[in-house]
């Protein structure tokens, strides 16, 4: 063959290849970039004000670890065709799966919540009261779920989920020193010493990374994908390039309020993009939209975990792709979850500070056992077969299964009592 | 002696949803009630363990709720 002949050839494969990972993709890349949601994007806009671009190393370490748990999710789905919740109740029993359920359930809704607080708040900077917020967020999301098919909803979704690099741009706009952003940010060290407020930030940038949501997300949205065991490869490749937009994202929020708001006192993004608002109208603007975004995303992934969790363990019919009379325990669900967060968010007075701590408590008890429960299962060569854990993937996982459970307990403990370990 | 049942707590109507949902939550547990995985002695140590982390967080947040209450 000549040299045009192999270029041709290479050519067509390249473009079957991106054809193939273009149908293929979704949940992966979904998740990761919800992963980015309205509590992600504050503590990454605080992490930058606080400690400029002296933490961006210890994002880049999130990528592998985002990686190897949420690639677990792909395997289990694909092989056993159950989300998380009914493969928890079917291996472990009763007790442990009402446990994992009803925790679920509850950290779902509490999270929801502060995905509906950080929308409203970000639509605020706008002047659009949080009561239409809620009531045009709800009904599109409701439609997003109603059109009855999940190809649909998740090509929207990835449309959504491709705003949330809106922060990319957003960097550029503040002209950041490029040698400084990789001078101090590449190079790991502690900017200020170890002190217990740098390891409560350290805690709260891994708590972001992996939250429990996200193993039955995306589990159980590869069994309604329908992905088959010859499809993991792609999936895969699907995580593996969500994990790294999730960590690109995050870096380039942290560069933003690193040059802009370094040094000041940001206690969540939309206060910084209420600040930004004030100096540079487009930035603010961005920061705003990014985070209604992250919100948004969040919500619409959390709610159907929720749903898709329900639909498992009750054994009703539960899937995108069939009609409201079909499946209307379902969709109820998806409801009842919308309206009950966003009604507490429209509550006055109601504790809203309260809730966004208590999340991080509640969630802190049941991702070690999610997580634990994912490692065992992907030992079981029953259920498993071929696709189990190597040696390699149990090293990996068990490492940082291990680590993400001392450092959540640790996060967990430290929201309870402040100042614990030191200022 | 008349018997208390769920539709006498609650209603005829409200009684039969309570009825249906214990019902299936009975179904439920009998359905999973033996597990499937092979309990091997590192699935039992990984149980345990999660049995005492989650009974050392419920303490302390038993005790956090303490500590507001004084």
């Amino acid at each position: 063959m000549d040299f045009r002949s192999t270029f041709f050839y290479k050519y067509r494969r390249f473009i079957k290849a991106i054809k193939i990972y273009l149908l293929l993709s979704g949940p992966g890349l979904i998740v990761m970039l919800a992963d980015n949601d309205a509590g992600g994007i504050t503590t990454y806009a605080v992490t930058g004000a606080k400690f400029g671009y002296g933490l961006i190393w210890f994002l880049l370490l999130m990528f592998p670890v985002a990686y190897v748990v949420q690639e677990m999710t792909v395997r289990l789905g694909a092989v056993t065709k159950r989300g998380h919740a009914e493969a928890i109740f079917d291996a472990f029993g009763s007790f442990w799966g009402w446990f994992s359920f009803l925790d679920l359930a509850l950290v779902n809704w509490l999270t929801l919540i502060t995905e509906f607080i950080g929308m409203t708040a970000a639509m605020s900077i706008f002047h659009i009261p949080p009561f239409l917020t809620l009531t045009v967020v709800s009904i599109v999301m409701l439609l997003m779920v109603l059109q009855g098919r999940y190809w649909t909803w998740e090509k929207i979704a990835i449309a959504f989920a491709v705003l949330n690099l809106i922060y990319i741009p957003a960097a550029f706009l503040v002209h950041p020193s490029v040698g400084e952003v990789l001078g101090q940010g590449l190079i790991p060290h502690f900017p200020g010493g170890f002190t217990g407020t740098m390891f409560f930030f350290l805690m709260a940038n891994i708590g972001t990374t992996i939250a429990p949501w996200m193993i039955f997300f995306q589990q159980s949205a590869v069994v309604d994908k329908g992905l088959k065991e010859k499809d993991i490869p792609w999936g895969q490749v699907d995580t593996l390039v969500g994990s790294a937009f999730t960590v690109i994202v995050a870096i380039f929020v942290i560069v933003v309020t690193g040059t802009v708001l370094y040094g000041s006192e940001v206690e969540s993004a939309a206060q910084a993009a209420a600040t930004m608002m004030t100096t540079n109208p487009y930035l603010g603007t961005f920061i705003a939209i990014g985070l209604f975004d992250a919100g948004f995303l969040g919500a619409i992934c959390i709610s159907l975990a929720s749903s898709w969790a329900f639909g498992e363990v009750f054994g009703w019919a539960h899937s995108l792709n069939l009609k409201i009379r079909e499946a209307p325990w379902f969709y109820a669900c998806y409801l009842f979850a919308l309206v009950s967060a966003g009604g507490v968010v429209l509550i006055p007075g109601a504790p809203l500070v309260l809730i966004t701590l208590f999340v991080q408590v509640i969630a802190v008890t049941l991702l070690p056992a999610a997580l634990v429960f994912l490692i065992l299962l992907l030992n079981n060569e029953e259920i498993m077969g071929e696709y189990r854990n190597t040696h390699l993937q149990n090293i990996a996982g068990a490492t940082i299964v291990i680590a993400i459970i001392i450092l959540s307990t640790l996060y967990g403990i430290t929201t309870l009592f402040p100042g614990l370990i030191g200022p | 002696m008349t018997m208390v049942t769920v539709e006498n707590v609650f209603g005829a109507r409200l009684g039969s949803v309570v009825r249906r949902m214990t019902d299936k939550i009975t179904a439920i547990n009998r359905k999973y009630a033996q597990p499937r995985i092979t309990m091997s002695r590192g699935v039992k140590i990984s149980l345990l363990f999660l049995r005492l982390y989650l009974l050392f967080l419920v303490l302390l947040l038993g005790y956090k709720f303490w500590t507001l209450l004084r």
